[in-house]
């Protein structure tokens, strides 16, 4: 009996395998997409999966969260090495560096040619394409998700101060939050001091003032960069922070200690925050009724030629080592996402802004940004396109970036609990951080930044 | 006449003891093995390839000032951890072995905190422990500035203490209450006629003939405060305020994981290894000695 069930079985095995190998008609071709979104944000990706394989039926996309971006790289890094990687990986900006060297993709802009697709890469906005282009400007992946940080401000509050617009310049934040403290709000402004915050405090400061993160033009110019962040107009704005902090102007939120900066602002706590544009979607979701609020771009230095901001976010890889035919789907997959169309869905449904010009205008005009709660998002745009990039406000490329976020964190805490001083915090911070470059460095031999 | 059981064969010997090997080295000799290879090399996250640097991971981790912090911030954490773990479950144990009323309902419920996770028991001290959300609100109220495990290292470092040690209260307990009930119920009664107060019996009897338990559970509660803290300090501080917090395998985890610096990690899983190997060695050379096992 048991032989011959075998028999039936490896039968079976046998027909099952050979129906693989040879595609049948209206059987898609399968293939995996992992991405970093959780929550909401998640639902949204496995809705735009569905549209996309109800949209055709030559490819399915099996769309699998992996919880947080972290979590996606490493277990792709695990599967990759396991030789079970996904086709198309979701990778955050941050970790632009490491995928260019792991010799583990697929050019994106090559996939799309093979596949016969024409991308129009002029129509990325130049802020958003550098960030992922090699210094060559060449398309290895595919922006996604993207974002940049805003000034969140409530109207209400700034009104009893008879002001009536958002501060453009430091030196009028600082002179706006102490008449908001005099008006007797105690939290005028939020902000945290975690490894996350590293992003609009350090990475979009820097930016907005055309000043460098690291030697090299951030990077993008040799795997042997290094921090300066000790040096450039990154000191006075913390000495600032730290200086208002200990004012009582700036109040610090976050999760554990029991109310993060976002939900500080939508209940009216705390006046001002600098967030993400994402964030938008649940401030107006969440905030106290009836309460006035906007956004507007980050402030600057006065005397400061204002420059774009970065964008944040998360771009699509596609792996190497797939099959021809996955390699169709992927392609098809992208070009899906890189529909007009699919921008408006995408930007409706979160707070991400499209990535291409063609993008922002079939959506401005349906009329997207003329209402009420998706009016104020255009200020991310203005943002991001506000000059061409110059060499170092293209985007930040080093290694283990994750890392000097970290030691970022870090630092800023010593410095806010007055462990260090700014200057000896941010000092420590490049010494720290230069040290993760190096051993970078070492890990990839001989080799160089496409 | 003795009688004695044995296999004719050595080779029936070996196969008995084959499954077990080939466990043991699946998945503790191999996983090893391959970890102090990486750690005497520098391994591209890719696996594009590593190239053998000798000892220079070891080298440049042991010159990092924010590795020895690490390390005395693990020493403290085990160190005080164990300390009120053991006492309090001590107590507790103490208590309940009296058959004070309501005994039997603490036998039960005291060892509930061990069958809960880490990270769900970190993520309900965090609420407790916020500053201005939880009940440490309230003592903030009271005195403006008290508690901020948010900047304050001292306070990080206390909150995931206490949520270490309510876990491991528990497990203790069971183990003490099982010691004590061991205790002949006659040695105690005996003492008791002849005068001596609760206190006394508790030092002169009942403490000496559990010294065992409590040996077994000093190395087990030292070498879990190395190992399983790592869902406490993920969920509640993430190692900081500025580190305060970072304790060794939760760095191991930062580096290797969130870094993808493997050979750094490994190399630190190594160092680990050893000094929990060391702090046992001294644990069962010097302290032992004072073990009395009947």
């Amino acid at each position: 009996m048991t032989i011959i069930k075998r028999g039936f079985a490896a039968l079976a095995a046998g027909a099952l395998s050979t129906a693989l190998a040879v595609p049948a008609f209206a059987e898609p071709v399968k293939f995996d997409f992992w991405f970093g979104l959780s929550g909401d944000l998640a639902r949204v990706v496995d809705t735009l999966c569905k549209n996309f394989n109800d949209s055709q039926k030559d490819y399915e996309v099996v769309c699998t969260s992996q919880g947080n971006y972290d979590a996606t790289l490493q277990n792709t890094i695990a599967a990759f090495r396991a030789g079970k990687q996904p086709t198309v990986v979701q990778v955050y900006d941050v970790g632009t560096a490491t995928m260019m060297l792991s010799g583990a993709y697929k050019p994106a802009d090559k996939l799309m040619e093979e596949n016969g697709y024409k991308i129009d890469y002029s129509d990325y906005f130049p802020g958003i394409a550098r960030y992922y282009a090699t210094s060559k400007g060449e398309m290895l992946s595919f922006p996604f998700n993207s974002s940049t940080a805003l000034m969140y401000w409530n109207k209400d509050a700034f009104a009893k101060i008879g002001k009536t617009e958002a501060p453009k310049t430091w030196e009028d934040v600082a002179a706006d939050l102490k008449a908001l403290k005099d008006a007797g709000y105690d939290c005028p402004m939020a902000i945290n001091i975690s490894a996350n915050e590293s992003w609009q405090l350090m990475e979009q400061f820097s930016a907005l003032h055309n000043q460098p993160i690291a030697t090299k033009n951030n990077g993008y110019d040799g795997l042997d960069a290094r921090l300066e962040v000790n040096k450039t107009k990154f000191v006075q704005y913390v000495t600032d922070l730290k200086k208002w902090y200990d004012a009582g102007l700036v109040k610090i939120k976050s999760k554990d200690l029991g109310q993060d900066m976002v939900q500080a602002f939508a209940t009216g706590t705390c006046q001002v925050i600098l967030t993400s544009v994402g964030d938008h979607g649940t401030v107006g979701r969440t905030q106290k009724e009836g309460m006035n609020w906007d956004v507007a771009e980050l402030p600057v230095y006065a005397g400061t030629e204002r420059k774009n901001s970065l964008v944040g976010g998360a771009s699509l890889w596609v792996l190497s080592g797939k099959s021809g035919a996955e390699y169709k789907g992927a392609a098809a997959f992208l070009n899906f996402i890189h529909d007009p169309k699919t921008a408006l869905f995408w930007s409706t449904n979160t707070g991400y802004i499209p990535v291409t010009k063609s993008g922002f205008d079939f959506m401005k005009s349906n009329g997207f940004y003329d209402k009420a709660p998706y009016k104020g998002r255009e200020v991310a745009i203005e943002s991001l396109t506000a000059s061409e990039p110059t060499e170092i406000t293209r985007g930040i490329r080093l290694g283990n970036f994750t890392q000097i976020r970290a030691e970022f964190g870090t630092q800023m805490q010593a410095i806010f609990a007055n462990k260090v001083s700014v200057q000896e915090g941010l000092d420590t911070l490049v010494k720290n951080g230069d040290a993760i470059l190096e051993r970078f460095q070492q890990t990839y031999p001989g080799k160089t930044l496409p | 006449m003795e009688k004695r059981v044995t296999f004719g064969r050595w080779t029936i010997g070996i196969l008995f003891a084959v499954p077990q090997l080939i466990l043991i080295f699946t998945f503790f000799y191999w996983p090893a093995g391959q970890a102090v290879y990486w750690s005497l090399t520098l391994q591209q996250p890719w696996g594009g390839g590593n190239i053998w640097v000798g000892l220079d991971n070891f080298r440049s981790i042991l010159a990092n000032a924010d590795y020895w912090n690490s390390i005395t911030a693990s020493m403290i954490f085990a160190g005080i951890s164990t300390g009120l773990a053991m006492v309090i479950a001590l107590v507790l144990a103490a208590l309940t072995d009296r058959q004070l009323a309501g005994s039997w309902l603490y036998r039960v419920v005291l060892i509930w905190p061990y069958g809960i996770a880490a990270p769900a028991l970190a993520l309900a001290f965090r609420f407790i422990l916020a500053p201005e959300a939880g009940f440490m609100a309230v003592v903030n109220k009271v005195w403006p500035g008290f508690w901020d495990p948010g900047l304050d290292g001292a306070d990080a470092m206390a909150s995931i203490i206490i949520a270490f040690s309510w876990k491991y209260v528990g497990y203790n307990f069971i183990f003490f209450l099982a010691a004590f009930q061991a205790i002949p119920r006659s040695l105690i009664e005996a003492a008791a006629m002849d005068g001596s107060g609760v206190i006394r019996r508790f030092w002169d009897i009942q403490f000496p003939l559990i010294t065992p338990t409590i040996f077994f559970l000093l190395v087990i509660n030292i070498t879990e405060s190395f190992q399983d803290s790592f869902g406490i300090v993920d969920i509640m501080t993430a190692g900081g305020p500025a580190n305060a917090t970072n304790l060794m395998v939760y760095k191991i985890y930062s580096d290797g994981f969130k870094g993808l610096d493997y050979s750094g990690a490994a190399a630190q899983s190594i160092i680990l290894m050893f000094l929990i190997i060391a702090l046992t060695i001294v644990q069962f050379r010097f302290i032992e000695r004072r073990v009395h096992y009947r």
